[in-house]
């Protein structure tokens, strides 16, 4: 109700206004970060720490490693390993779950088992990826995408399941039936959870990208960053997990930017509605 | 155009639902419920709360199955929702798709019913047109207020031109002014297109102003108490016929059914 009379307000207001309202509300989520990254540029300057240099020449440095001495290539590898592994999660994830919310039978009889891959950390099974599909790219996808199913196919059970009754019952009203019937109601009735679970899943993706290169490997930021810290090269470690940081954050908010457009009716209802 | 064609739409006969049959919570819900609707006609279902009228109207429409008895909609026996039935829920923000606009929620069931891609555009426009909502096919259903959402929702079992209206409780939901003009609507409708309507409603007024015939229920679990012919004839307005005599005087009567121990 309050964003209601927000926004009715905001109408009346001179352009100027809305600039300025504009303005804040990119400012507001960025003032933390912007502090953070000050007091981390002061705190630095005069360090001597060989564990801690300054900030100037951390980013000195990953200009030099990650431009200049052709670093990048770790990077796209990460990223083509990430990408390929999280789609492939992600589409087991979505059509599992379906399968899943579907056929009740199947349900019951796969639920322990579920959970127990659930629960049971990705990266204990590295070793026996390695032992299945050996040292190259094909078990880091594996692992990112055994990793990302999860999330995603229990958010996208759960969604669908948590479907309205009425809707169900509207449906068989208009006759839709079989593949229309999901793709006009179940699919996205259950979106906005399936993409909660899909963020959980890119979450987990990246983190399974970096164990993965950490092991057994020869290229990827996670093997950049242990490489570096083996050769005591501590401010090229630092520029590693800059990267890494930044092409997480990048990631996000790409994620979040295809949600948003995607279920534009979703936050859009919901904002109008002030849920 | 089907008024002029004669006939029995919907044949209900010795109807009885019972929840979890079988089982120690076994809940009789419809004792024994029979009433026919004849081609055109307006029939209300009233009765007091908790007089299972959603049940009955759940075995009619063919989303229930009765545990014995008939229903039989056009000579046929049912066993899913026919093709030809057009149904609308009370809560509009629950039964319309809010991912889709609202000429994507009304193409829903022409879709389903394989009318060509090119003819659906019409006859979407043809629907809003006629709950006099033209121009909102490109907006969301939760963009409107509840009563035009309503709208949307009997447009939606309109566009498939269906040969019964079955309506649960369709102005529940809507404030007293909104009530009026969709109970005027639906009216309208009714005369232009020359549908059957079956509405379920607990508001006896409502009841009366609507229909041709009001099949008034009983206490849990149903039996129909009366089935009482309204002649109030076609044209009626909401200041003049509810102040009638005869309205007042079937209103008597249908209260002193549905509410016998105020007497």
């Amino acid at each position: 109700m309050s964003r209601l009379t927000t926004s009715a307000v905001r109408v009346s207001r001179p352009s100027s206004a809305i600039r300025l309202k504009g303005i804040g509300r990119v400012l507001t989520p960025l003032w933390l970060p912007v502090l953070l990254l000050v007091a981390w540029w002061a705190l630095s300057a005069r360090s001597t720490s060989p564990f801690f240099p300054p900030l100037p020449d951390i980013l000195v440095e990953t200009w030099n490693q990650w431009v200049v001495f052709g670093a990048w290539t770790n990077a796209v590898s990460s990223v083509q390993n990430l990408l390929i592994g999280y789609v492939a999660g992600v589409l087991i994830g979505v059509i599992g779950g379906s399968l899943l919310w579907r056929l009740r039978l199947l349900r019951t009889a796969t639920n322990p088992i579920i959970y127990f891959l659930y629960v049971l950390p990705a990266p204990a099974l590295l070793p026996a990826m390695i032992a299945i599909f050996g040292i190259g790219d094909m078990r880091k996808i594996a692992l990112i995408a055994l990793g990302a199913i999860w999330p995603t196919l229990l958010n996208t059970l759960d969604g669908m399941r948590g479907i309205d009754a009425v809707k169900f019952d509207t449906a068989r009203a208009l006759r839709l039936g079989g593949w229309r019937r999901y793709f006009s109601l179940v699919l996205p009735g259950a979106a906005p959870q399936i993409a909660a679970g899909m963020r959980a899943s890119l979450t987990v993706g990246i983190i399974l990208v970096v164990v993965s290169e950490m092991v057994a490997s020869n290229s990827g930021i996670g093997y950049f960053i242990l490489q570096a810290q083996a050769e005591f090269a501590i401010k090229k470690m630092w520029t590693g997990i800059l990267v890494l940081a930044i092409l997480g954050t990048v990631l996000n908010y790409l994620f979040m930017f295809a949600e948003r457009l995607v279920l534009r009716w979703y936050y859009r209802s919901r904002a109008l509605h002030g849920a | 155009m089907s008024l002029t064609q004669t006939g029995t739409v919907l044949a209900v006969d010795g109807l009885r639902k019972i929840y979890n049959e079988g089982t120690d919570q076994a809940n009789l819900a419809i004792d024994d419920v029979s009433f026919h609707v004849d081609r055109g006609e307006f029939v209300c279902i009233v009765g007091p709360s908790g007089a299972g009228k959603t049940t009955l109207l759940r075995c009619i429409s063919g989303l229930a199955q009765a545990s014995a008895g008939s229903v039989m909609f056009e000579g046929r026996r049912l066993t899913s929702v026919p093709d030809e039935l057009g149904l609308v829920f009370q809560d509009y923000s629950r039964s319309l798709y809010p991912w889709f606009t609202n000429a994507k929620n009304i193409a829903l069931p022409l879709a389903a019913r394989r009318v060509p891609k090119a003819e659906r555009a019409a006859r979407v426009d043809e629907s809003l047109r006629s709950v006099g909502l033209a121009h909102v096919g490109k907006m969301y259903p939760w963009e409107l207020s509840g009563g035009m959402q309503q709208r949307v929702a009997i447009a939606r079992s309109l566009s498939y031109r269906p040969e019964l209206l079955l309506m649960d409780e369709p102005f529940a939901s809507v404030d007293a002014q909104t009530r009026f003009d969709l109970e005027d609507l639906i009216l309208r409708v009714r005369r232009e297109l020359g549908i059957t309507v079956v509405l379920v409603t607990h508001d006896i007024d409502e009841a009366i102003y609507l229909s041709d015939r009001v099949v008034v229920l009983s206490k849990n679990p149903s039996v129909v108490k009366e089935i009482v012919p309204v002649e109030l004839g076609n044209e009626r307005s909401q200041v003049q016929t509810r102040s009638s005599e005869e309205f007042l005087a079937l209103r008597n009567h249908l209260l002193s059914l549905v509410m016998p121990h105020e007497k």
